[in-house]
């Protein structure tokens, strides 16, 4: 295990902070052949559609691309749930051969006239844009006949990567933009962007917004609804998290409707507080807005720091180890481990920019490695070497911190409860520390080499 | 309740699937190469595939899941994926040298039309392959089949790609053990060591999938079929292949390639299907079976007398693969159960005709579909309830919206444990199958007595 070697082709995308002055060599198609932990253009618009649940969401591909992703990520919904199951026109070999239009048209109508949905997005897979479905021309028919909004999504999965994914989600979005009524908005409205409810993170959010008396027209896309997203042009403000995904839509809506916007962290105390000020000094004329959010979040600050600092005494000097989707979410999860007394020491993303990593210098100690689209054994070679008591990642990094015999904290699909917001820091702390010290790793064995 | 639009009445649907009972090639296929040693399964395809795959299985198992795939972008398919396959074969002998690489395709390289074979012969001329590995391949178009398709292809393809002669009949037995898990490929060398059978067995998941915390990641653990075995297989003294679908093709190939005689059983799922292949494994490697089997079998029969006032007349609806489902149906039937609703994903005529004979002369309708989905089985449901729904995870969304118990079984389970480390198959396992069956109907029974029938002894 000692002897882990890096290809020689990866090289510029591994760094360590400290040693030499670096400019990552990031938003790079994966080398082929590498254990990479990225996804496809389809799971990136996939993610950010999904949370709308008065839609339906059809794959139009063979079966696999619909059965991977049915209802794998807790976007919850306060009402509909149509997010949840999984539609498909299971593509078979007589549709690849003599195309797949005929069928997207029976399934489209049968899934409408069974649902009845405000709207339905249908995403096109690998296979579609190699036989050439001309999908728009179906939807078109399909809108006309079904008179709701009918949306294509460009996410052939080879046509880039995840972030190309996001993108096209992003074009599909802004199609429905504009189509409602928003001449009821006020005048202190903003959209909240590149949310998306895991665990119910967005009603964490829009309850704090409420509270400095912010009205939330639309959640893109948590706890989605179509009717909202088509009059969110009424607002007067976007405030972007997740800031990978949407802020594409954010600037087409500034071109187009004049709406300026704003990026945001809602992990972490600090970073939640900065989106909270930042939105009531964009309303700097009411006064009230900016005194309530002040009040309002010390009363949150207070209610979790006490044990926030009782926290952060049993993590004092404990190592962290993070390696998440985009880099915005790896700027405040160091953040909020450097709060709870906690070295990181190990960082990368998926689908961060070079302007990202940069950033990402800038903000780790030396001797932090810093690593773009990485496999299984740099993870594991980086975890040994810097003695990492805690691993926060997906889906398919979790196993690996385990075999290790080392903490984990997910921080995407399978997060169960929200860490977002003031009471969000507190759940994730929690969750560390139980992680971090949990008596079973006394059991098991950790980083043995050989 | 999520489910709250499914309606009763069963429209023909020619074209919408909704939760599907199935998924496709690819995955079957990784699953399969994972079960040989030192092996890294390759995908052909986008890198959403594989991903996705890896995803999955790793909900399923709890376990790391290693795999590497061609990366393919916008020009790759448009020119094909050569260039890129070429290279993986080099990244990955360089970086992670395996044994094996397994390359399966994927809906976009079959459309394509990639030609595996003379990519990695090319990649073979240019010394990317060092000496002693191998890269095997497989077709898996997305399209056809399911993901028991894929399984069954990479199964197959161990055959064409090592099994050969060394002239001689060794005193071995190929065993296939089918699409089953870890668990269910450890039972059966338990079941083959105890009657004292030397056996091949692949693909072989067992340490893979399912193996200990030991303080390390490794990339390719202990388990796993090694390419010296495989390559034994074609002077084994007979094969048995567990499951038509599954292990059939594979089977066929070893006889028709080293003329290996082979018998295709049922999956041993349930008492019958185990006494077969107990049976079939003493005739075919000319042994006695042990007392100690004999013990077991005498165990699960104990309980399934002790206990058939609880099972009889019990209506069940299935979700699943064809090949367990025909055991899973033949036990239910011996238990005098009534599995009312079949319903699988896979397509295949044969699947239902096999079904209705095995259900023919229950005193119930029996309703089976093959090609079909999840909503089609809440649909029966709706029309006619059940006592007890066997079947993966997806089915958790109808047991509660219905409000009947579910006994986990088949891929994926991605909310429970267990699957990995506790068999179905064989006596063991068909003990496990009726204490599950049993905690769920008798919770189901306690909880719904009311307080004068609630009972302290059952």
């Amino acid at each position: 295990m000692t002897a882990i070697h890096i290809l020689k082709d990866r090289e510029n995308q591994i760094h360590e902070t400290g040693k030499a002055p670096f400019n990552m060599a990031c938003d790079k198609h994966s080398l082929s052949g590498s254990v990479s932990q990225r996804a496809c253009v389809f799971c990136g618009s996939r993610v950010v559609l999904y949370p709308i649940a008065d839609a339906v969401h059809l794959v139009h591909g063979p079966i696999g691309c619909a059965a991977y992703t049915w209802d794998i990520r807790g976007a919850l919904s306060s009402g509909p749930e149509l997010h949840r199951l999984s539609f498909s026109t299971d593509l078979r070999e007589k549709d690849v051969i003599f195309g797949g239009e005929e069928k997207l048209y029976r399934t489209l109508t049968a899934l409408i006239d069974t649902y009845s949905p405000k709207a339905a997005f249908v995403y096109s897979t690998c296979i579609v844009g190699i036989i050439g479905d001309d999908v728009e021309a179906v939807l078109r028919r399909v809108q006309k006949e079904k008179n709701i909004p009918v949306l294509a999504v460009h996410s052939e999965g080879f046509k880039g990567t995840k972030k190309d994914g996001y993108r096209a989600a992003c074009e599909a979005l802004f199609k429905l933009i504009g189509k409602g009524d928003a001449s009821a908005v006020g005048k202190y409205a903003i959209n909240i962007l590149g949310e998306f409810n895991i665990g119910g993170e967005a009603w964490i959010i829009k309850n704090y917004y409420r509270k400095m008396g912010i009205d939330v027209v639309s959640v893109m896309t948590g706890d989605g609804r179509v009717e909202e997203v088509m009059k969110s042009h009424g607002a007067k403000l976007n405030v972007v998290q997740c800031s990978g995904s949407m802020t594409h839509l954010a600037k087409m809506m500034e071109e187009k409707y004049g709406i300026p916007y704003i990026r945001v962290s809602y992990f972490g105390i600090e970073d939640m507080s900065k989106a909270l000020y930042d939105v009531a000094e964009f309303f700097s004329d009411n006064s009230h807005i900016l005194e309530k959010t002040k009040t309002m979040v010390k009363e949150e600050v207070e209610a979790v720091y006490p044990e926030l600092l009782s926290i952060r005494k049993a993590l004092s000097g404990k190592k962290g180890a993070i390696y998440v989707g985009g880099a915005f979410k790896a700027f405040s999860l160091i953040k909020a481990l450097k709060m709870i007394g906690m070295d990181v020491v190990l960082v990368g993303s998926q689908t961060g920019s070079e302007e990202d990593y940069a950033i990402l210098k800038d903000m780790c100690d030396d001797g932090t490695v810093i690593v773009d689209d990485a496999n299984p054994l740099e993870l594991s070679k980086y975890i040994i070497e810097k003695k990492a008591d805690l691993f926060i990642g997906g889906v398919k990094e979790r196993p690996i911190a385990y075999k290790m015999g080392i903490g984990f904290c997910d921080h995407n699909h399978e997060r169960k409860t929200p860490l977002a917001g003031y009471e969000g820091m507190l759940n994730f702390a929690r969750e560390v520390y139980y992680t971090v010290t949990s008596p079973v790793w006394q059991f098991a064995p950790r980083n043995v080499v050989n | 309740m999520l489910l709250r639009h499914t309606s009763e009445e069963i429209a023909t649907r020619s074209a919408l699937t909704i939760n599907p009972a199935k998924t496709c090639q690819p995955i079957g296929a990784m699953y399969a190469a994972l079960g040989i040693h030192s092996c890294l399964p390759h995908s052909h395809g986008s890198q959403g595939c594989y991903s996705y795959h890896r995803s999955t299985l790793t909900r399923h198992y709890k376990e790391p899941v290693m795999a590497a795939t061609s990366s393919f972008t916008e020009g790759s398919s448009v020119f094909g994926g050569q260039a890129n396959l070429v290279q993986a074969i080099t990244n990955i002998f360089t970086i992670y040298n395996p044994d094996v690489i397994a390359v399966h395709t994927t809906c976009l390289s079959e459309t394509i039309g990639d030609d595996i074979p003379q990519i990695v012969s090319k990649a073979r001329d240019s010394g990317a392959v060092p000496e002693g590995k191998y890269v095997i391949h497989t077709n898996t178009p997305s399209y056809v089949g399911s993901h028991v398709t894929g399984f069954a292809n990479m199964t197959k393809a161990m055959v064409d790609y090592f099994s050969g002669k060394n002239g001689k009949k060794d005193k071995t037995v190929n065993i296939i053990p089918g699409y089953v898990e870890p668990s269910d490929m450890q039972e059966i060398k338990r079941l083959t060591s105890m009657m004292g059978i030397k056996t091949i067995l692949f693909p072989d998941t067992s340490n893979v999938l399912n193996g200990p915390q030991t303080g390390r990641y490794k990339m390719f653990p202990k388990g796993g079929v090694t390419v010296d075995a495989l390559k034994m297989t074609g002077s084994s003294m007979g094969t048995i292949a567990l499951g038509l679908l599954t292990s059939g093709p594979a089977a066929r190939a070893l006889d028709s390639k080293c003329k290996v005689p082979c018998e295709i059983l049922n999956m041993p799922i349930g008492l019958t299907g185990t006494d077969i292949f107990i049976d079939t494994l003493r005739q075919v490697a000319g042994v006695t079976v042990p007392d100690a089997i004999n013990v077991e079998r005498g165990q699960m029969i104990d309980i399934i007398t002790d206990m058939h006032q609880y099972f009889y007349g019990k209506k069940v609806a299935l979700a699943g693969d064809p090949d367990q489902l025909v055991s899973l149906v033949e036990f239910l039937v011996s238990l005098d159960m009534q599995p009312v609703h079949i319903v699988t994903g896979t397509p295949g005529k044969q699947f239902e005709k096999k079904i209705k004979e095995l259900t023919e002369h229950l005193p119930c309708n029996v309703n089976v579909f093959a090609g079909s989905d999840m909503f089609m089985l809440h649909q029966l449901i709706k029309n006619e309830p059940v006592d007890l729904i066997i079947g993966n995870t997806y089915c958790k969304y109808i047991a509660r919206d219905e409000d009947i118990p579910l006994l986990r079984f088949g891929f994926p389970i991605l909310d429970r444990v267990g699957h990995s480390y506790f068999p179905t198959v064989g006596y063991r396992g068909g003990i496990r199958l009726l204490e599950k069956m049993l905690d769920l109907l008798l919770d189901r029974k306690d909880r719904d007595s009311s307080e004068i029938e609630f009972e302290l002894v059952m």
